[in-house]
């Protein structure tokens, strides 16, 4: 039986293994945060860190993650959403409709921590998620604040 | 304990909480086990009126019909009432009553549809009736306690004082003997100058669940028992199911049932999605096509350019002879432009829950409009409105997608009335939402006009030739074939879509050519191409008059001040007319739609290849009030990705009776490399209300065609932007 280590916990895992990485940790696991948007890795809704970087796993076979792979979903990645990327959309307001902010959130919390420092044009080009209310802006506006240290007062 | 059990009970406890925190207080109407544990918590504290619940601990629940769909609403709604309540706003939280309750209150709620930009400006004035009435009610009980008139209370942030005995209370302390108190006849409704929660900047209310993947919705809801449907309707629109093969899925893994749903679409039911939709697409299926499958997009074309030329046409603005104006004028200019089919491309796909017994059926789905699902659940289950209810979830995007026809309610239904008692949640794929959507209708437009000899617009006919929303959707709306939507922002008066110019002699009429694809409401309506169609044209009128744009329009904007205020300050602030690099231009547009006025400038550049890149956006609305400044920013700010998306990307194309594009990769939409730097100018004038959810979006495409023929002397007249060679000649 495949086991998965999710947010820190080791599970057992009974499902066809060519099932993607997404509808495991939604329908078997029950972490809903991580949403369906596109079922090709075009749109990033479905964005989870695998060893700390951010994949797609709606287009992921589960057979093709290992037991020793560390998988945080957007519920793993504070205790209680204090992770700076989480503190800077929280004092910009970034989120509407925001069903594609957990994946947008997981996008840019791996692109900093594999570079604390980006340039505009970096994020800009690194952050290919899909939000169809528009609130890139914002979401350009929350990696900068994070970068800065994300310590910024609501409102 | 199996895996199966563990879920179950995740699913329970995750069902309590998610209850508690969608329905709230009013709790769910469904008899599964625990939802009386469900409802106690909230149903024990009685609700001051049907606005406002304030609970012992004082939070304050503010109720809101209208849906939450990224655009603020519930913010924006709860402050008004906030503001009239005098509240502490820290303690407030939103619920959805539902439109079963509604119905059973005599409509107690109102209307239920967000859709048109109207969820705070119909709905304002009601509500802020009600917090005012309620804070009445709480004062009065405290007065009626303490022995005193309630004239000689005073209350601030949810305290209650009689500074003449220096004695005070609090809402939640009040709030119980406040329900028995008869509701006052008339309130006094504050000035907004006076305003201290309504007006200002406050964060939104439900922006925390958001950042951690605790927001639930639809697509994520769990009931105990539940199973999963996948669904695939006939590609062709109009055709049906002829047969299939379900001995050849139902023993794949988890495989429920494989269900016909109505005439024209198949499901396979299964105990996770993934499973169903695995076995859905094996499923063999054979269709009855139908004869729409003999149209193209090139069929509709050629029906639409018959529409252009043909003698018959409904009349949406007239004043003068714009025929014989334009016959003698000095010169003559014509142009033929062109919006496709676009897909609303929600970022959740279409989805409900259902629970179905001979007596009962419950939905649980993101919707725009809570009753018109309601009525849909009804209709569905074959059980009368007061027997079925629908609890809404917070939408993952609305756009119009999910206010008007309820099409996947229905599906649920039908599904679950196949299996009495069982839950069922039925997702779509994004490749069938995007194959049966409720598309953003397609026209062409031909525009001709007539200038003097000094350059002077004398004469304008606007045929506009193409899809009716109204024909397709709500035929019963329809004014003696007439479809009034069609005009939007091109109407000669009126407080929801007024023309900003006076132009002599105008006529503007709509040949209506219905193709079979199903249009429907996308954000902006049909601002979007008249929008386009009028702001573009009117730009190149300005050329052919050798006038710049800007003054052109001003000539033309005197009788239209509110118009002309919002291009003003467009203009001012971007800098108008100042020079610009090589290769770069700038383009402006207005329009009125939704009772608001805005304008836009872009500034794009285009290189040697031909790449666009859009540099920056000024943006001005007039929405009369602003409830929260900084959320109208977000939705300004949003318009233009929604807008630009639309322009440079959105195409659905039809081959053999079906929409081609199946998913992000054919159907592309702008991400953040594109985004363009906006600036927005919130500018209320006051005396009015308008919406800002939609208005914004059709100055987008035509600031931006606009300025890329300043930037390179092309003229891009058929949208999308990316069918077009933009390399300077």
């Amino acid at each position: 039986m495949p086991r998965l280590n999710v947010n820190g916990t080791v599970r057992d895992i009974e499902v066809e293994p060519d099932t993607p990485l997404l509808w495991v940790i939604r329908e078997q696991i029950g972490l809903t945060g991580t949403k369906y948007g596109c079922g090709i890795a075009q749109c990033g809704a479905c964005t989870v860190h695998i060893d700390g970087a951010a994949v797609r796993s709606c287009a992921l076979p589960v057979s093709a993650v290992a037991e020793e792979q560390k998988i945080v979903t957007i519920e793993g990645l504070s205790p209680d959403g204090s992770h700076p990327v989480q503190k800077a959309w929280l004092a910009l307001d970034v989120p509407q409709c925001g069903f594609c902010q957990p994946g947008m959130i997981m996008a840019a919390s791996a692109l900093l921590a594999q570079n604390p420092k980006p340039t505009e044009e970096q994020i800009r080009s690194e952050i290919t998620n899909i939000c169809r209310c528009g609130t890139y802006n914002r979401v350009l506006a929350g990696v900068k604040l994070a970068a800065e240290g994300g310590e910024a007062g609501r409102g | 304990m199996t895996e199966q059990q563990s879920a179950s009970a995740l699913s329970r406890r995750d069902f309590i909480a998610r209850s508690a925190a969608v329905a709230g207080g009013l709790g769910l109407g469904f008899h599964v086990p625990f939802d009386a544990a469900a409802q106690s918590a909230a149903a024990s504290t009685p609700e001051v009126n049907a606005w406002v619940v304030i609970r012992p601990d004082e939070t304050v629940v503010i109720r809101i019909a209208r849906s939450e769909m990224g655009q603020g609403t519930l913010t924006g709604l709860a402050q008004p009432v906030a503001e009239e309540l005098e509240c502490d706003w820290s303690k407030v939280t939103t619920e959805y009553p539902t439109p079963g309750q509604s119905l059973a209150r005599n409509r107690v709620w109102g209307n239920f549809s967000t859709g048109g930009s109207r969820g705070v400006r119909e709905s304002q004035e009601y509500m802020r009736q009600g917090g005012a009435a309620a804070r009445t009610m709480l004062v009065q009980a405290a007065a009626n306690a303490w022995g005193v008139p309630a004239s000689e209370c005073r209350v601030e942030k949810g305290v209650i004082s009689h500074p003449a005995s220096g004695r005070s209370t609090s809402y939640g302390k009040v709030a119980e003997a406040a329900s028995k108190i008869e509701p006052p006849k008339e309130v006094q409704l504050k000035d907004p100058k006076d305003w201290t929660i309504a007006g200002k900047s406050v964060p939104r209310l439900d922006t925390a669940e958001k950042l951690t993947g605790k927001q639930v919705y639809g697509m994520d809801l769990r009931l105990p028992g539940m199973l999963n449907a996948a669904i695939k309707d006939c590609p062709v629109f109009g055709g049906k199911v002829a047969s299939y093969d379900a001995k050849a899925v139902e023993g794949m893994p988890g495989v429920k049932a494989v269900v016909r749903v109505g005439e024209s679409a198949v499901a396979v039911v299964a105990d996770t999605w993934w499973r169903a939709k695995t076995a859905l697409d094996a499923l063999p299926v054979t269709w009855d096509e139908g004869p729409n499958a003999k149209v193209s997009s090139e069929t509709i074309m050629a029906m639409l350019k018959e529409g252009l030329e043909a003698k018959e046409a409904f009349v949406g603005n007239r004043n003068g002879d714009a025929a014989a104006a334009i016959a003698g004028a000095a010169k003559r200019v014509e142009a033929v432009y062109g919006y496709p089919f676009q897909n609303h491309a929600t970022m959740e796909v279409m989805n409900a829950t259902a629970v179905w017994t001979s007596d009962r059926c419950e939905v649980w789905t993101p919707t725009q409009n809570g009753e018109a699902a309601l009525a849909a659940a009804s209709e569905a289950a074959g059980l009368p409105a007061l027997r079925c209810d629908v609890h809404k979830i917070h939408l993952g995007g609305g756009f119009g997608r999910r206010g008007a026809v309820h099409d996947w309610v229905r599906q649920v239904v039908a599904i679950a009335k196949e299996m009495p008692g069982t839950p069922i949640k039925l997702i779509w794929s994004r490749e069938e939402d995007m194959v049966h959507g409720k598309y953003h209708p397609i026209t062409q437009c031909k525009l001709v006009g007539g200038l003097d000899d000094r350059g002077n617009l004398v004469g304008v006919h606007m045929r506009i030739s193409g899809q009716s929303i109204l024909a397709g959707l709500l035929p019963q709306n329809l004014q003696n074939g007439r479809d009034p939507v069609t005009f939007q922002g091109l109407n000669p008066g009126g407080a929801e879509a007024a023309i900003g110019y006076t132009i002599p002699n105008v006529l503007i009429d709509h040949a209506m050519r219905n193709p079979h694809v199903p249009p429907g409401f996308w954000r902006g309506v049909n601002t979007n191409p008249n929008a386009i169609y009028l702001e573009s044209f009117m730009d190149e009128l300005a050329h052919a008059a050798g006038q710049d744009p800007l003054e052109f329009r001003r000539k033309l904007m005197a009788n239209h001040p509110k118009h002309l205020g919002v291009l003003n300050a467009v203009a001012e602030r971007a800098g108008w007319g100042k020079p610009m690099p090589a290769g770069h231009g700038r383009g402006i547009a207005q329009i009125m739609g939704f009772g608001s006025y805005t304008a836009a400038v872009a500034e794009v550049s285009v290189d040697d290849a031909g790449r666009l890149k859009i540099h920056r956006i000024v943006a001005a609305t007039d929405p009369g009030h602003a409830v929260n400044p900084q959320q109208i920013e977000a939705q300004v700010e949003g318009s233009f990705v929604y807008g630009l998306s639309a322009a440079l990307y959105g195409e659905c194309t039809v081959a053999d009776g079906r929409i081609v594009e199946q998913n992000f990769d054919s159907y592309p939409v702008m991400r953040l490399d594109e985004m363009p730097k906006v600036e927005t100018i919130v500018m209320p004038s006051g005396g009015f209300w308008g919406g800002v959810g939609e208005p914004t979006i059709a100055v987008a495409a035509p600031a931006v065609l606009n300025a890329i023929f300043a930037a390179t002397g092309k003229r891009v007249r058929q949208i999308p932007v990316k069918n077009a060679d933009l390399r300077r000649a």
